[in-house]
């Protein structure tokens, strides 16, 4: 009797563990098949431009070579386009301030207004991005900003759904902890500073990562706005790449893995925050 | 003087976001308003005086317009097949890698996330090169298994379906992490009860897992559905919605006429005729959700 439960239970168990199996394997194969074309990607970008029209193609490089990357800063600007890039990415960082800091008014002021403002900000972001395309690009006309750095920009610095986060988690900060610091003699923007700035950290990470990841990858309106090549991002400079030489296709693979790569990087260190901001705003 | 600072500090902490929003989304969208009422194009950007109001001729035309019908008609067929086959997928693996009981089954997260994070415009480079008739990787496996090649990017149907390949890789990501979310809030006594009862693996997602998740997958579908109405990026980068405009979509077709043609009112008119689209889709989904919960 005894052994014949212990032998079901054995069963059960080597059961579950051919199913653990199963489930691994399943996933092993779609995870592969997703990591394929950047392994291709960064494998080809090491190819000399014969060796990438090769047929049959070759999976490893046979003659390991930088000259594509070379060509890229030699020859194509693609050192103003990182250096635009990132002035893109530290502009993000001020808007990332600034949503802090509407999230907190949100969070922890009364005052006339609060509620219209509030669903104010919240209407924006069911207005989808082609109906404000061409508006924006007139009043920024308007404003002279059209092809320039402020002009690329601005329309995007601050966005409702980080906001709206930000009110989310400074909400569960206790009023008594501000309260003391105001007593103690510090203005509303030193508490803001020194008291909320800190405790907000895990959200604050988050957003710190996505708004990096958006600045890395701004494509669209700084190709609208820029007419001038010393303003392209590395992504319009890439799209430019495919466009004017459409058979280099190593040139072009090393373009894009200098574009993904530093993002994997960012987003393999940092995904833990990521992955659980999910839980953090709630979406359940 | 503490009283009136106290009552200053909330604008100034919300002030710049709430001025840089009304400039930058909510103005803009009454001045599109205005703008489809007019034939503005690129003279009217420089003398405003040869802007003319011309009521709803705009609508009309793009309504008649032939490559719009067409863009409709593909960003249509990009929502019927994108739609379920990220709902499917990102749903499927988020499930997969929950029943997982190791750690590393943690690993597959970051995996299945990683082209969601990635440059679009790096990635259609990429899949061009991947989708290329004679060296593309594709053709070439095909060719191994004695398969004839595809034109991947040259059939205006098959263009379509390639674009959705790519697409589909990209959204599993987000949304596979929507559903871990989601599946993480469902209490675990469900599944203990359902296992003393004899439930089997199917069984516990068949009746605990996916009613559970009903609100996350309305939810997903829902801006899925937006993402795919809005569809641009792939299909700029790499077709420019050749060939024969097989894959043209909506937002493409505004793009073209207000940034390459200048067209700012036509464009304008375009993109609510879009927006209206939305608005109407997305009722219809609320509609039927809630006919289905009750």
């Amino acid at each position: 009797m005894k052994t014949a439960v212990q032998q079901a239970r054995a069963n059960t168990r080597s059961g579950e563990k051919t199913f653990q199996w199963f489930v691994a394997i399943l996933l092993t194969v779609g995870g592969l098949l997703m990591v394929l074309p950047f392994a291709w990607m960064i494998l080809s970008s090491f190819k000399t431009e014969g060796e990438v029209t090769k047929i049959p193609p070759t999976i490893w490089p046979q003659h390991f070579t930088l000259d594509n990357f070379k060509l890229l800063f030699d020859s194509m600007a693609f050192g103003t386009y990182l250096t635009n890039t990132l002035i893109i990415v530290l502009a993000s960082f001020f808007g990332l301030f600034l949503n802090a800091m509407a999230g907190y008014g949100f969070a922890k002021f009364q005052f006339k207004g609060k509620g219209f403002l509030f669903y104010l900000v919240l209407a924006t972001m069911m207005i989808p991005g082609q109906v404000t395309m061409i508006p924006v690009y007139l009043i920024l006309n308007q404003m002279g900003l059209t092809n320039s750095m402020l002009g690329i920009v601005l329309p995007g610095l601050v966005g409702a759904f980080a906001i709206f986060l930000f009110r989310q988690f400074m909400s569960d900060i206790p009023e008594e902890l501000l309260e003391a610091t105001r007593l103690d003699g510090a203005g509303e923007f030193r508490t803001f500073l020194q008291i909320v700035l800190p405790i907000s950290t895990p959200i604050l990470a988050v957003q710190a990562i996505l708004t990096f990841i958006g600045g890395w990858n701004s494509f669209l309106w700084p190709l609208i706005i820029a007419n001038d090549e010393k303003l392209y991002t590395l992504s319009v400079g890439l799209s430019l790449l495919k466009g004017q030489n459409e058979s280099q296709f190593a040139l072009q693979m090393a373009g894009s893995t200098f574009m993904v790569v530093p993002i994997m990087i960012i987003f393999i260190v940092f995904q833990k925050y990521i992955i659980e901001n999910y839980t953090i705003s709630g979406i359940k | 003087m503490k009283g009136s600072s106290q009552k200053l500090a909330p604008y100034l902490f919300i002030g710049p976001s709430i001025i840089l929003l009304t400039l930058f989304s909510l103005l803009p969208i009454l001045l599109a308003l205005v703008i489809s009422f007019t034939d503005m194009d690129l003279s009217g950007l420089v003398n405003y005086e040869s802007i003319r109001f011309i009521g709803l001729e705009n609508y009309t035309n793009v309504l008649l317009d032939p490559s719009f019908i067409k863009s409709l008609g593909n960003t249509l067929f990009f929502v019927i097949i994108g739609v379920p086959l990220v709902l499917i997928f990102s749903l499927s693996i988020a499930i997969l890698i929950n029943m997982g009981k190791s750690r590393a089954f943690k690993v597959f997260r970051v995996v299945f996330y990683l082209p969601s994070v990635t440059n679009v415009v790096a990635v259609a480079v990429v899949w061009s090169y991947l989708y290329n008739p004679t060296l593309g990787l594709f053709n070439y496996v095909l060719g191994q298994m004695n398969l004839g090649p595809v034109p991947w990017l040259t059939d205006p149907t098959v263009a379509k379906i390639s674009l959705i390949v790519l697409a589909v890789w990209r959204g599993i990501g987000l949304n596979m992490i929507i559903f871990i979310a989601a599946i993480k809030g469902i209490p675990g006594s469900y599944y203990e009860a359902a296992q003393l009862d004899g439930a089997n693996t199917w069984q516990q997602i068949r009746y605990i897992t996916l009613p559970q998740l009903r609100y996350a997958i309305f939810f997903v579908s829902i801006t899925t559905m937006i993402g795919w109405l809005q569809f641009f990026e792939e299909p700029f980068v790499m077709t420019k919605g050749k060939p024969l405009d097989g894959t043209l979509t909506a937002s493409l077709f505004i793009y073209n006429n207000g940034f390459q043609f200048s067209k700012f009112g036509y464009a304008a008119a375009g993109s609510f005729i879009l927006f209206f689209a939305i608005i109407a889709v997305t009722l219809i989904q609320f509609r039927l959700q809630n006919k289905a919960e009750s």
